[in-house]
């Protein structure tokens, strides 16, 4: 296949069957040219490769998965460029783990690879981040941090991203997590009523912070005593 | 709802066939037709109600025939907030907050189901109903409510602000929250208010 070979909708594969999703199997189609890749250079660190609706996914090992990931996203066979999403699994039964999952695009190949992760209950859930790799990964790794309580080793800013920041409850789609949340109807919302609504933003984020050595004198001197503006 | 007025809450009754203080209802009538025929709407707008919220404002349904055309996007200079949509714990002090910065006399109309209970959303990131956070005039149910469905609860609302007397001394009195938690009614109340009803009985806490 050329690189930049477009596929239309219901185009005959070359088996001769049209590439519609009827015809793809459940399990057992061929595996994304990537898996085969990986299983050669990481052979230690790829568990299994398993290819469900045409999807391939890649079981890596916990520990080697941001060597992994760099390289899908450096080597010239490969150069997974696109980040789509970080996010995590967790399964009805205790016993089975918790899964991270990054899904990753190559855009000049036009292929996904769906990168899998197992990290073991009972032990803390870490795992490295994948931020120096794609920038993107900065407010995906926060979202599955907020909702599911994994820990991104080198994520530049690791706090919630959806609850406020002061959330006592915990991380709401684990399963352990009641779907009412924690605490009573009225103690969540004199909570949340405690939050000041502008205390939400890091000083980075604001762009007066950047603007303020650019600002009047007389406006500094009124911001800086605590005086606020737009009111 | 759980929004009941302080003991010391001096009411007037309304007689205006009687000719007693003539010149007071005359003026009242002025006022409160002049404020009924012009609110100013705030609109908070978070969900899919807000969709049908701009189809009441627009040519069709034409909600500038009862004075609202005007949209005032700062709450300093609105009459009436109508919660359109669900509204998260995240931005209950950001809807506090812009129903304190509004000047009196002000009114809040709760739109749909999701604002005026929580709705279908009873889990643990949803207001169960904004009348735990601020005080609510006009409920409009709904999910979401019909534009005409809308401007009757405004005609309420409207039929509601015509019936003020200025000699009724405490209703323009800013509601202050308790100040150690910050509610403006208590927890019990909005414990009850929150509890579960319909399918969401049914819903089971996770045992794990």
């Amino acid at each position: 296949m050329t690189r930049f070979e477009t596929v239309r909708t219901g185009a005959r594969s070359p088996s001769g069957q049209p590439a519609t999703q009827r015809n793809i199997p459940h399990r057992g189609a061929e595996a994304n040219p990537s898996a085969k890749a990986l299983h050669d250079k990481f052979a230690s660190a790829v568990e299994r490769v398993e290819v469900i609706w045409g999807e391939t996914i890649v079981y890596v090992d916990p520990t080697a998965v941001h060597e992994v990931i760099r390289w899908l996203c450096n080597d010239p066979s490969q150069q997974y460029d696109f980040l789509s999403d970080v996010t995590a699994v967790e399964y009805r039964d205790a016993e089975v783990p918790i899964e991270v999952v990054w899904q990753l695009r190559s855009l000049p190949y036009r292929r996904f690879i769906r990168i899998k992760s197992q990290l073991q209950k009972g032990k803390p859930l870490e795992i490295d981040s994948v931020w120096d790799i794609y920038k993107s990964a900065d407010w995906l790794e926060r979202e599955c941090y907020d909702m599911f309580g994994i820990r991104f080793i080198g994520h530049p800013d690791l706090r919630r991203i959806l609850m406020w920041e002061q959330y006592k409850e915990g991380f709401p789609l684990r399963k352990d997590f009641p779907l009412r949340g924690r605490f009573s109807r009225s103690e969540q919302l004199r909570q949340a009523l405690a939050q000041n609504p502008e205390a939400r933003y890091s000083m980075e984020e604001l762009t007066i912070a950047d603007a303020f050595a650019e600002l009047p004198e007389d406006m500094r001197e009124r911001l800086g005593k605590g005086e606020r503006t737009g009111e | 709802m759980g929004l009941s007025a302080s003991p010391e809450h001096r009411t007037v009754s309304y007689a205006p066939e009687s000719q007693e203080g003539w010149v007071t209802t005359r003026l009242d009538f002025l006022v409160n037709w002049g404020r009924a025929n012009s609110l100013w709407p705030m609109p908070f707008g978070t969900a899919c109600c807000a969709i049908e919220f701009m189809a009441t404002a627009a040519s069709d349904f034409d909600l500038a025939r009862f004075g609202m055309e005007r949209m005032s996007f700062s709450p300093r200079q609105a009459d009436v907030l109508i919660c359109a949509g669900r509204v998260p714990f995240k931005l209950a002090p950001i809807i506090r907050r812009i129903w304190q910065q509004m000047p009196q006399p002000k009114w809040a109309i709760s739109m749909g189901a999701c604002a005026s209970t929580g709705g279908m959303f009873d889990n643990y990131a949803v207001v169960q109903g904004i009348d735990t956070i601020i005080p609510v005039d006009v409920y409009v149910p709904g999910c979401p409510p019909r534009p005409e469905g809308l401007i009757y609860g405004i005609r309420m609302l409207q039929e509601k602000v015509k019936n003020e007397r200025s000699s009724d001394a405490g209703i323009r009195d800013e509601m202050e929250p308790d100040p150690s938690s910050q509610l403006y009614i208590p927890p019990s109340v909005i414990d009850e208010l929150g509890e579960p009803f319909g399918n969401s009985v049914n819903q089971t806490r996770s045992g794990l």
